[in-house]
């Protein structure tokens, strides 16, 4: 579905990530891992075409994405930023109808077909009964799941979300990662999305990209490239990772910090 | 509804518009002259009133009603499209390009039509190098920004021009032509000027509500906006456009009447909340009307007409002040 290849992304007079390949196909959650400022950001943007690759190419559906207009990109790829509040106090409603920018006329907005999709998409999410109130004064974890939603009302076949759990609390976090897995496997939408924590990767992902600070990157297995190693290599910090046996049976990898981490 | 019910209020106070002045007239009187000019009516008015009414009161409170919706309108559509509800119509430089062009206009000796011919085209011009120079700095960043900060250095570089064409006007008889007309003012408003200005400001005015859906999803931004299926630059072009050939052509006829185009979209968000869509129309309507209504107060409120400028600022300085204080929660 997506394809990107031999991607060089970066600014005009820099290049930040060299040599990219990897795709992703419907059902997949491909988690991006890495330390600040390896060009995470970056990535994502030359991705969304919002920053023009400086050599390489990406497809989606077989056609490189330079010959897509803004429009017919927008109804395939999704994008969710991370949660920041606007200068002015819209309904959660109007900010999850603002998916359907893409379908409807540019001049009237969305229609009765674009409400009713967005309010759909609040109903998946959980959040209906937000849809009244002013995006400015709901929580961090509230917006993160409106923002998702409107990304939802695009109606895309593909979402790129960046760090959908950082500035939320140890609930919502859960929350958001459980509803980002449900809609990768009910909706059969590729999800590519960013994280700070190997955990979530460990739980969630069906593949991890792991970019460590020489920039070299892989892409594969999360079991088999979330190691020890990569940590070390990568964030400077010992880890243990065990694999535990879950209350159904299943077994899990997670990942602790190793050392002295008594209680003093 | 609530336009309807706006609508209905600009109305009656257009009509008590026309009896306010040195020359009082009744509404009812008001009423027949104007329907006179569409159906025979036997005149029970002197010819004088008819004068004051058509000849004098009609023009300036057309100019009143048209300046105040366009500072208005474009007022809110540049808070939307710069995201930042603090800035006016003057923030890409149009204030400042148009006072050079009426400044530059008076020193040469022309009347009222170079006057206003050469401060639209200032305004225009002002806003055009702006924009270029965001254009081309803000190529990679945030174009936004620098479209702001250009605003900024064209708009003190075309104020200082005005104080060098100050500097050299004759101080006895340009130098106070200039001055008063950086006051702005409607007192020297005729129809023939109106219906020349009225045709950018009514172009503009349908091209902002034609994109009101379009800078809602600009609020948040150009990535958004851009990742949501705009292609923003260009839609960008033509709300700066559109909000410049109003503004320009308001300034043209006006002079600097400041804190419009700040004041009345605040009061408009705080009526109907942020959606352009709804935003845009009762902004137009509200601008008209406050400005009518200072107006009617800087010609009656003395023996002396004061500036309207002058007025809008004394009156929206507090009154800004106040709507800061009711609706700190909204923006921060």
């Amino acid at each position: 579905m997506l394809e990107v290849q031999r991607l060089n992304c970066g600014y005009a007079r820099r290049t930040v990530l060299e040599d990219i390949t990897f795709d992703l196909n419907p059902g997949e959650l491909l988690c991006l891992l890495g330390p600040n400022g390896v060009g995470k950001t970056t990535l994502f943007k030359t991705l969304l075409g919002l920053l023009p690759p400086r050599s390489g190419e990406i497809r989606l559906d077989g056609r490189p994405t330079r010959h897509w207009s803004r429009r017919e990109f927008a109804r395939w790829v999704g994008y969710v930023p991370q949660a920041h509040t606007p200068p002015f106090p819209f309904q959660v409603e109007d900010v999850v109808a603002m998916g359907r920018t893409a379908h409807g006329s540019l001049f009237s907005g969305p229609g009765q077909e674009g409400r009713k999709v967005a309010a759909e998409a609040l109903e998946t999410l959980g959040i209906s009964a937000l849809a009244k109130a002013s995006y400015t004064e709901i929580s961090g974890g509230e917006r993160q799941l409106v923002l998702i939603a409107r990304a939802l009302a695009q109606q895309p076949r593909i979402l790129v979300m960046d760090e959908p759990t950082s500035n939320l609390d140890y609930g919502n976090q859960l929350k958001v990662m459980a509803h980002i897995r449900q809609i990768a496997h009910g909706r059969d939408m590729g999800i590519i999305l960013t994280t700070h924590h190997p955990d979530h990767a460990l739980l969630y992902a069906s593949r991890v990209l792991t970019l460590d600070r020489e920039k070299r990157y892989r892409v594969g297995d999360p079991a088999t490239l979330i190691s020890e190693d990569y940590l070390r290599r990568t964030y400077g910090v010992e880890t243990e990772i065990h694999e535990i046996d879950r209350h159904d049976g299943r077994k899990t990898r997670i990942c602790i910090p190793a050392g002295d981490t008594g209680k003093t | 509804m609530r336009l309807i019910g706006l609508g209905a209020l600009l109305l009656m106070l257009v009509l008590v518009s026309f009896g306010i002045g040195r020359y009082p007239v009744s509404p009812d009187t008001v009423l027949a002259i104007l329907a006179g000019k569409l159906f025979s009516i036997d005149p029970f008015w002197t010819p004088e009133t008819e004068a004051v009414v058509m000849g004098i009161r009609l023009p300036r409170i057309l100019a009143a009603l048209l300046v105040g919706a366009a500072l208005s309108v474009s007022g809110a559509a540049y808070q939307g499209l710069f995201r930042n509800p603090m800035v006016s119509p003057g923030i890409l430089g149009v204030s400042a390009g148009a006072s050079l062009g009426a400044a530059l206009a008076i020193l040469l000796g022309h009347g009222m039509p170079g006057i206003q011919g050469l401060a639209f085209a200032g305004g225009l011009a002002a806003v055009g190098a702006t924009w270029a120079i965001g254009v081309t700095i803000g190529r990679q960043g945030d174009p936004v920004l620098v479209m702001v900060l250009a605003g900024i250095v064209i708009g003190t570089l075309f104020t200082a021009l005005v104080s060098l064409v100050k500097f050299v006007a004759d101080p006895y008889n340009t130098l106070p032509a200039i001055t008063f007309w950086l006051m702005g003012s409607l007192a020297s408003v005729d129809l023939p000027d109106l219906s020349i200005a009225a045709l950018p400001i009514l172009a503009g005015l349908a091209g902002l509500l034609a994109m009101s859906w379009t800078l809602n999803v600009l609020c948040f931004g150009d990535e958004e906006a851009r990742a949501l299926g705009l292609e923003t630059g260009r839609l960008r072009f033509v709300v700066i456009l559109c909000a410049t050939l109003v503004s320009a052509a308001a300034v043209a006829i006006a002079g600097i009447i400041g804190l419009v185009g700040l004041i009345v979209p605040h009061l408009a968000r705080m009526l109907v909340g942020p959606d352009h869509r709804v935003l845009l129309p009762v902004s137009t309507l509200l601008g008209a009307g406050f400005l009518l209504a200072v107006d009617d107060l800087a010609r009656s409120l003395f023996e002396v007409e004061v500036p309207l400028g002058i007025v809008t600022s004394i009156i929206g300085a507090p009154f800004f002040l106040y709507l800061m204080n009711r609706s700190r929660k909204a923006w921060i």
